[in-house]
């Protein structure tokens, strides 16, 4: 897994609640034997028309946000299945983060998607209603703006005509230091190899 | 202190303690399928990474392959590309690997038993929620997810909880024509799907001791619909018979075997030992079991009636009425009643030797019943040569059965073997789930025996009174 840098990207926001992995990534897509390749899959019915053109009113197929790396979207981000598909697509489009608020008892991000995402070192911030609210209202005057994700000060920056706007976040620690040293379950894993092998002589 | 069967396997193979009550799991034995591997594969090569134990991973080619005269010519570019993909990574990795056209190939839960590859004692892993069945030699066996397949294969371990240990005594002697299918499915049906989620079953008592070594397989691989990721049975002499019996090829043999067995000895529950649940079930009285909805669960005596709406406390009404709008089915009706059209005898869960005798035994001589389809299909191409040897395949032909090369076929509709819409099948597999054996097909779990029966009545009998 790569480690997490501070970047800065394009900012696109879908402003939807409840966006579930089917939407994310149909179920015929599924059918592959790559971990690689979803990218063009992702949103897939609402990114295309029928006849497989694109559709010209979604966020990602307007020319300011197309290849953004941000994505901003409204709670329970996620929901629905297990499929480990949802965040390979939305990692290969080219996200690095996703952005979703708390609403009340209704998390951020789906509990699955959000583990899933860790594994596979896809970044998922849980801001504020208030927050997320600000940045789609940024993004509708703005669209196309640019921002500064900084997971090790753990703060997301619009950088809005009118002047920056700093986002703070919280993370789980264990989760930041995975994200940031760039340790995947294996690699975290392979820290223990001397451990391991020495279970495998005792055991031969 | 006392132990579990269950906590002396799992102490044994922690590798390390990771706080919060996760460890690190050795893992004695990873099988692997073409349909959850490829991407898991592709992982490791991706990082860089290698299969720490290939010689410790085992692979074939199950659950997309055609099982009919012309299965070597796969038409599915999906499938061909899955069993391409697996054929390509076990050369490049150094797996074991039993392809397609292979003596040893077939279900992978069928052949790890039959070519000694699992052992009592040992931690087993596979992308596939059946892998519990190996639990019937006292190993702690579970499925997992593709990205723990790619854990397992680059470290030979996994980050797991201890589960909680759940004990199914099975007291009594069963009745003639009474299997073990029947067992598990009456414990799923008492328990409900999500009865064991969290937990691992250990099965025990007079009922499971009685139990062949192919009969405790079937009630491990259905450990799964009760809800727990395993299910485990203390080995014993019938446990060491079979591994000690044909032509099992990695396991040990003579001297080896004289030691390995002392120590399986050890494999038991000691006494005053605690467990987290309990549950005894009286076999005596047990009736052949039959589903009659959509999930295991919805299970019922042959002798019973399809339930009343509010009558089945694991479901609601609205569960019952959905079930049974799928399945085309009244309450209050005979469940000898039910008519069929297709039969298929074969899966991880019923595909041995044993299970083909049984129903040959019910089959032999008769004919099927008008319009019926039956499926015959060996859960390994080395239970299709023994079948053979002993002339079954002649048995089912003769009746008008078809007989199959090996392959998972339609337990589960990823292959050309499919139910088609509203098809009512009678099947000795392990799932009833809607379109599980072909969409808008419907599916009635039973045993060999009572589906055999059924194939010749052409509707559901209650195998006691054959017998």
């Amino acid at each position: 897994m790569e480690k997490f840098k501070t970047f800065t990207g394009t900012v696109a926001g879908v402003d939807r609640a409840n966006i579930d992995t089917d939407a994310i990534i149909p179920k015929e897509y599924l059918k592959s034997i790559k971990r690689t390749g979803f990218g063009a899959a992702l949103f897939s019915d609402w990114r295309y028309n029928d006849d497989g053109s694109d559709n010209p009113s979604f966020v990602l197929n307007q020319p300011v946000t197309a290849g953004a790396q941000v994505l901003v979207a409204r709670n329970n981000f996620g929901c629905g299945s297990s499929r480990e598909h949802a965040v390979w697509a939305v990692q290969q489009y080219g996200f690095k983060v996703v952005i979703a608020p708390r609403e009340g008892t209704i998390p951020a991000f789906a509990d699955i998607f959000r583990g899933n995402c860790a594994k596979n070192g896809l970044l998922t911030i849980e801001m504020t209603s208030a927050q997320v609210d600000a940045i789609f209202q940024t993004l509708e005057k703005e669209p196309g703006v640019k921002g500064t994700v900084n997971l090790e000060a753990q703060q997301v920056v619009l950088h809005a005509a009118a002047g920056d706007q700093a986002y703070a976040f919280d993370i789980d620690p264990v989760l930041k230091n995975k994200l940031v040293n760039g340790l995947d379950d294996i690699a975290l894993t392979l820290q223990y190899a001397d451990d391991i092998a020495a279970y495998e002589a005792r055991h031969k | 202190m006392s132990k579990t069967l269950f906590d002396k396997i799992w102490d044994a193979h922690v590798v390390k303690e990771l706080g919060n009550g996760e460890v690190l799991l050795y893992i004695d034995r990873h099988l692997v399928h073409e349909v959850t591997s490829p991407q898991a594969f592709e992982g490791l090569r991706l990082a860089g990474r290698k299969v720490r134990c290939p010689e410790r991973t085992f692979a074939t080619m199950d659950h997309n392959v055609p099982t009919d005269e012309n299965r070597m010519n796969i038409t599915d570019p999906i499938a061909k590309a899955q069993i391409d993909a697996l054929t390509e990574n076990a050369a490049e990795t150094g797996v074991t690997l039993f392809p397609l056209g292979d003596d040893r190939q077939g279900v992978i839960h069928i052949i790890g038993p039959e070519q000694g590859i699992v052992l009592p004692g040992m931690t087993v892993v596979c992308g596939d929620s059946h892998t519990a069945t190996h639990g019937a030699f006292g190993s702690i066996a579970f499925g997992i997810g593709t990205s723990e397949v790619e854990h397992v294969l680059a470290t030979q371990t996994l980050r797991q909880k201890k589960p909680k240990n759940y004990k199914v005594e099975f007291t009594g002697k069963l009745q003639p024509g009474v299997t073990a299918k029947d067992m598990v499915l009456k414990l799923i049906g008492m328990i409900g799907t999500a009865g064991g989620t969290g937990c691992a079953f250990e099965f025990c008592g007079e009922a499971i001791r009685n139990l062949s070594m192919e009969g405790r397989l079937t009630i491990c691989n259905m450990a799964i619909e009760g809800g727990a990721r395993a299910g485990l049975v203390a080995p014993d002499q019938v446990t060491f018979d079979y591994i000690a019996s044909g032509d099992r090829k990695y396991a040990p043999k003579g001297e080896a075997l004289t030691k390995a067995i002392a120590e399986w000895k050890k494999l038991y529950t000691d006494e005053g030992a605690k467990f987290d649940y309990e549950l005894m079930i009286d076999v005596s009285k047990l009736a052949p079991q039959v589903t009659w909805g959509t999930s295991p669960g919805m299970v019922t005596d042959v002798t019973g009636t399809v339930p009343a709406l509010d009558a089945v406390p694991e479901y609601s009404p609205a569960d019952v009425r959905a079930a049974l709008d799928y399945m085309g089915l009244e309450s209050g009706m005979k469940m000898t009643d039910i008519k069929i059209d297709t039969v298929f005898i074969g899966s991880c869960t019923n595909g041995r030797i044993e299970d083909l005798r049984e129903a040959a035994a019910v089959i032999k001589g008769k004919k099927v019943a008008k319009g019926v389809r039956v499926l015959v299909v060996p859960g390994s191409e080395a239970v299709r040569y023994a079948a053979e040897k002993e002339r079954l395949d002649r048995i089912f032909v003769q009746a008008g059965a078809e007989w199959r090369y090996a392959g998972c076929s339609m337990c589960l509709a990823m292959n050309p073997d499919k139910l088609k819409d509203k098809e009512r099948c009678a099947s000795t597999s392990n799932r009833n789930f809607e379109g599980r054996q072909g969409k808008g097909g419907r599916t009635h779990l039973v045993s060999p025996a009572m589906a055999a029966a059924a194939a010749i009545h052409g509707h559901f009998v209650d195998i006691r009174e054959l017998l």
